[in-house]
């Protein structure tokens, strides 16, 4: 069997992509599953399994998350202003594909709600039970969600295409 | 087959590969006859997988030392000196202020969650790094005092250790329990690596010098007014006395 600690750290790189993905730069994104691994050591020793330890962890992220997004967005604000932008160029520097960047740009534009729904399964592959775990909503609502974020991701994402299309005329 | 056998729902599911074969095949038997729906389906199949592709990058990433420090387990009750399970007592005791939320998730009473030894255990994680040794470099002091003093919600000075040999590196932000904890790290010229490590002390109680040893790496710790401290370093006792005193002076100045 494989310890709880053990556990915890092979979800790191899970946390930090759906921070990531949800919108917070690398910097941001890090200090929030930081904050969120702090959260979950100190009450690894009271944590039962009756969920999976990945449903736990992206509980307490989301919480955090949500938390943020509600009250306090400058709390992240540590850096100055010099180390930002070099991370923004890094990632102006990589290379992705088309479809990649309108899909990472369509994201943007959808409610927060939906937004860690369609992440939740789409990219982390939740079950629909863990993801109504995680948001602390009904599986109805999950599914609704889901059905409503992806409706949207896809007119976003048919419009972006069709104004590339007339440009390139 | 009729049309209502077949819910939005169902739709997902196929997307998320989610269903059992017979209602897989049922969804693919609905889908052959209402193109719009296949149409749907493909765009949404579509969304999943740009979505991983655009930050599986991100798991390939190597996972920064800070995140790995905070997964740090805590250790087992039993099996270390007296020394410093006495230390650690100490440090619940002081770090009580941190009680509330402990309660709040009825979190067994666990003296584990000490200053000390997560002091202790970052004073060994960092001094061995070169690269990452600090997060913030010492040629910016103002910014890390500014920093670390917004992050604990009072302002720190950095202690000044240049008379006794030892330059500041820099410094970097723990957490410790969730409580936001600063650490300096400083260095002498035979690369000798002390850290101190300051948390916020809600608390009255000031306390005097005490002395803890682990895995041979000592640590002074004491409390004043506004902080805690814990020196730490691999120097022995008597040096880390001389050191702690100076810190102590150092910041009352």
């Amino acid at each position: 069997m494989i310890s709880k600690e053990r556990q915890v750290i092979d979800e790191i790189p899970h946390l930090r992509r759906y921070a990531r993905a949800l919108g917070y730069d690398k910097t941001s994104a890090d200090d929030l599953v930081q904050e969120c691994l702090a959260r979950a050591m100190g009450r690894l020793h009271a944590w039962q399994p009756t969920g999976t330890m990945r449903s736990w962890l992206f509980t307490i992220l989301h919480n955090l998350h949500v938390n943020l997004h509600r009250v306090d967005k400058d709390v992240f604000d540590i850096y100055p202003d010099s180390y930002l932008a070099e991370r923004k160029a890094a990632q102006a520097d990589s290379h992705t594909g088309l479809l990649v960047r309108d899909v990472n740009a369509a994201l943007a534009q959808i409610s927060d709600e939906q937004r860690s729904t369609i992440l939740l399964i789409g990219l982390e592959g939740l079950t629909y039970a863990e993801a109504a775990t995680v948001t602390g909503v009904p599986v109805g609502t999950v599914m609704s969600r889901l059905a409503r974020g992806r409706e949207k991701l896809r007119e976003i994402m048919d419009q972006d295409a069709e104004q590339t299309l007339r440009r390139a005329r | 087959m009729t049309v209502s056998d077949v819910t939005e729902d169902d739709l997902h599911a196929y997307v998320d590969g989610a269903l059992a074969a017979a209602d897989q095949a049922r969804v693919e038997a609905w889908l052959a006859e209402h193109p719009d729906d296949a149409a749907r389906l493909a765009a949404y199949g579509e969304q999943n997988a740009a979505l991983r592709e655009c930050f599986a990058p991100v798991l390939d990433e190597p996972v920064p030392g800070d995140l790995l420090a905070a997964a740090m387990p805590a250790p087992a009750p039993d099996g270390r000196s007296i020394w410093f399970r006495i230390a650690a007592a100490i440090a619940f005791l002081v770090i009580g202020g941190a009680g509330g939320w402990v309660a709040r998730d009825q979190w067994v009473a666990h003296p584990d969650a000490d200053v000390a030894e997560f002091a202790l255990n970052a004073h060994t994680v960092y001094i061995a790094e070169k690269r990452h040794a600090v997060e913030v470099q010492a040629a910016e002091e103002a910014h890390l005092v500014r920093w670390l003093s917004k992050r604990l919600g009072k302002t720190i000075k950095t202690p000044d250790l240049i008379g006794l040999g030892y330059r500041l590196v820099g410094g970097r932000l723990l957490p410790d329990g969730g409580r936001p904890t600063a650490q300096f790290m400083y260095e002498n010229e035979e690369g000798v690596r002390l850290t101190v490590y300051v948390q916020r002390n809600d608390q009255v109680t000031e306390t005097a010098f005490r002395f803890i040893d682990h895995k041979g790496v000592s640590a002074f710790y004491w409390v004043d007014e506004y902080f805690a401290y814990v020196l730490a370093g691999a120097v022995g006792r008597e040096g880390l006395l001389d050191v702690a005193k100076e810190v102590h002076q150092s910041l009352a100045r």
